[in-house]
């Protein structure tokens, strides 16, 4: 039971650092990106293949990851997403559907559509011995790794220059832009951050989510759970939003098996239905 | 055609009732064009001309009434869906099931395609009245996730992974006559011509739906929500009877597919079906209605093609040709003559 507990927090954990990114884009730019999962697999690819074909360490894969998978969606940003921004939401959903079936050809065509294994280090495998509470070392690393990110990520919104800037460009990109603000770099380093922090959850969750060519597709529906049931204002609100739909799925697997992914999808629903908004978005429509 | 706004009212009161101008003009939008009936020749001469072809022909038939049913909720009435595959899938399964289990007559298995879809939409359309785009969205695609995840599970009913397999159909009679019928041949003549007729009849039918004050108070309300509720148009009414008729012809078109193809799989509420009728749809334009019809064809040519070439990665094709549609725009696409003209004069 506690076991459950746990692996559900990891997992939700990792959701959160898998769809934060997202949350940015989608409820502070306001923009549907639902390529997201595709930088994501980008930064689980980069891992696996540094790791089993160059034999770079696994910690040292998760900054590289990181970095790669920035740079990958700042150049997007700059090339193909700006003009995206000011368009109707169906223009942005096309759009991004596109992007999701080229990578996932891509990543077929040059990687192969096999699953990819991950060589954990021999210090992250097994379970820490303790009585009861079966509690994996690669889930605590997990939690741990996650629960810093979570923590830097509210200081620097709301406690860094930085982040008041993104705030009031998001608010309002005319009067930010008069005040001497540049609005379009403050985008293109959040989009890239970002995209960033999804590809480094894609590295650490290459060994529990699993990782091939159609990821960006089978994981879609979830980090768009994460933010439209988390509402998108804070920051808070998606992290809650990941941890309940992670120990849902993970305990709803377990007891009931039969039905799946059916219980997630139809409490998503009804949460909808409830707070169109998100169980902790403001009111107001933007 | 009488009042269709106060405003219109408004103006009848001044002229005789019949002669508004506003009533005028929704009845001249509403006249048969040339290309419109063009078009409608078209269908049957298709039929003749290219026997050899009917099975392509057959499934461009059917992805264009899936796109037109799409172009419904989408073109006219403004809401952005991801899951209209679960409609599509629900008529297909709904059909198999019911040649399978009680009777094998295509004419009344379509029948209960539709009405099982439609009752579908019903249920499902007071979802989408509430909330952002995104919330659509998200609900959408998960009535089709939902719906998915059953098909997959329900094995004993719908076969799971490996769909639904052994469905025979009965040949096509003509209701009120006596005669053999057609049977449904492997050529797939039968076939393409039932769902030539199946849609013909929807786009009348739709076109008369889209022309009558109610699809012109859908436009009012696509436009601009706040206004057409304040000018007295019942938004949340409106909404529901439009998604449920789409949700019908949605399910008309996965039962014809399962019905043409004797099979049903979970393919029919992939993903992948809702966002390539959106690219159908949008191919061809959005809001006119024929949209579909056009859509489909250059989809399914283009399909032919590419996988001819490269039938593994046809994918990479398709998402490169969607980023490309949408950074050029929408409108542009279908408009050859603005591609090198400057941004200004296009938007």
């Amino acid at each position: 039971m506690l076991t459950l507990l746990f692996d559900g927090v990891a997992y939700g954990m990792l959701l959160f650092v898998l769809a934060v990114g997202l949350a940015v884009t989608l409820g502070l730019m306001n923009f549907i990106n639902l390529a997201h999962g595709a930088f994501a697999m980008a930064g689980g690819y980069v891992t696996v293949l540094l790791m089993n074909r160059v034999g770079v360490p696994f910690l040292a894969c998760l900054p590289i990851a990181f970095v790669v998978t920035a740079l990958l969606g700042a150049v997007l940003e700059r090339t193909l997403y700006r003009p995206m921004y000011a368009r109707p939401h169906l223009d942005q959903v096309l759009f991004s559907i596109g992007l999701v079936f080229m990578a996932v050809t891509a990543v077929d065509y040059l990687v192969g559509s096999m699953q990819q294994n991950i060589n954990l280090p021999a210090w992250l495998q097994g379970r820490l011995p303790i009585e009861a509470v079966g509690i994996g070392k690669y889930r605590l690393f997990i939690i741990v790794t996650c629960a810093v990110l979570t923590v830097a990520l509210q200081w620097i919104l709301s406690r860094t220059r930085f982040g008041s800037r993104l705030r009031a460009s998001v608010d309002d990109p005319r009067v930010a832009g008069g005040l001497g603000l540049d609005v379009n770099r403050i985008f293109l380093a959040t989009f890239a951050v970002g995209s960033g922090l999804a590809g480094l959850g894609g590295a650490l969750g290459a060994e529990v989510l699993g990782l091939d060519p159609t990821f960006p597709l089978k994981f879609m529906i979830y980090f768009l759970i994460v933010v439209s049931v988390g509402g998108t204002t804070t920051i808070t609100g998606p992290l809650l939003a990941a941890l309940l739909l992670g120990i849902a799925d993970v305990a709803g697997k377990y007891y009931v098996p039969k039905l799946g992914a059916f219980i997630v999808y139809t409490v998503m629903i009804a949460i909808l239905l409830w707070r169109p908004q998100g169980l902790f978005g403001r009111v107001a429509a933007r | 055609m009488t009042s269709a706004s106060p405003a219109a009212a408004a103006s009848a009161s001044a002229n005789a009732p019949s002669a508004s101008p506003a009533a005028l003009a929704l009845a001249r939008a509403a006249h048969w064009r040339w290309w419109e009936l063009a078009l409608f020749a078209a269908l049957p001469l298709s039929w003749l001309l290219l026997p050899s072809q009917s099975l392509l022909l057959n499934e461009i038939a059917i992805v264009a009434l899936f796109a037109v049913s799409l172009d419904l909720v989408l073109g006219y009435a403004g809401i952005v869906s991801l899951g209209h595959a679960a409609f599509f899938g629900f008529g297909a399964y709904s059909a198999a099931l019911f040649a399978k289990d009680v009777m094998p007559d295509p004419l009344v298995g379509l029948a209960v395609a539709v009405a099982a879809s439609a009752l579908l939409g019903l249920a499902t359309s007071v979802l989408i009245l509430r909330g952002s785009d995104l919330t659509r969205l998200m609900v959408t695609l998960g009535v089709a996730s939902i719906l998915y995840e059953l098909a997959n599970k329900l094995d004993w009913l719908t076969g799971g992974a490996d769909g639904l397999q052994g469905v025979v159909m009965g040949p096509l009679t003509i209701p009120g006559t006596s005669l053999a019928g057609f049977a449904f041949d492997l050529s797939g003549r039968t076939a393409y011509a039932y769902s030539l007729v199946v849609l013909a009849l929807v786009l009348v039918l739709a076109r008369r739906l889209v022309h009558s004050p109610f699809g012109v108070s859908l436009q009012a309300l696509r436009d601009n929500r706040l206004r057409a509720a304040s000018i007295g148009i019942s938004t949340s009414l409106r909404l529901v009877v439009v998604y449920t008729i789409a949700a019908a012809i949605a399910g008309a078109a996965g039962g014809l597919l399962a019905q043409t193809t004797g099979f049903a799989s979970l393919d029919v509420f992939d993903f992948h079906r809702s966002a390539e009728v959106l690219l159908v749809l949008v191919i061809g334009g959005t809001g006119y209605l024929y949209g579909g019809i056009f859509g489909a064809i250059v989809f399914k040519l283009l399909h032919d093609l590419i996988a001819a070439w490269t039938p593994q990665y046809w994918n990479f094709w398709l998402g490169l040709f969607l980023v490309v549609l949408v950074l050029v725009g929408r409108d542009r696409f279908v408009r050859p003559w603005t591609w090198f003209r400057s941004g200004r004069a296009a938007r």
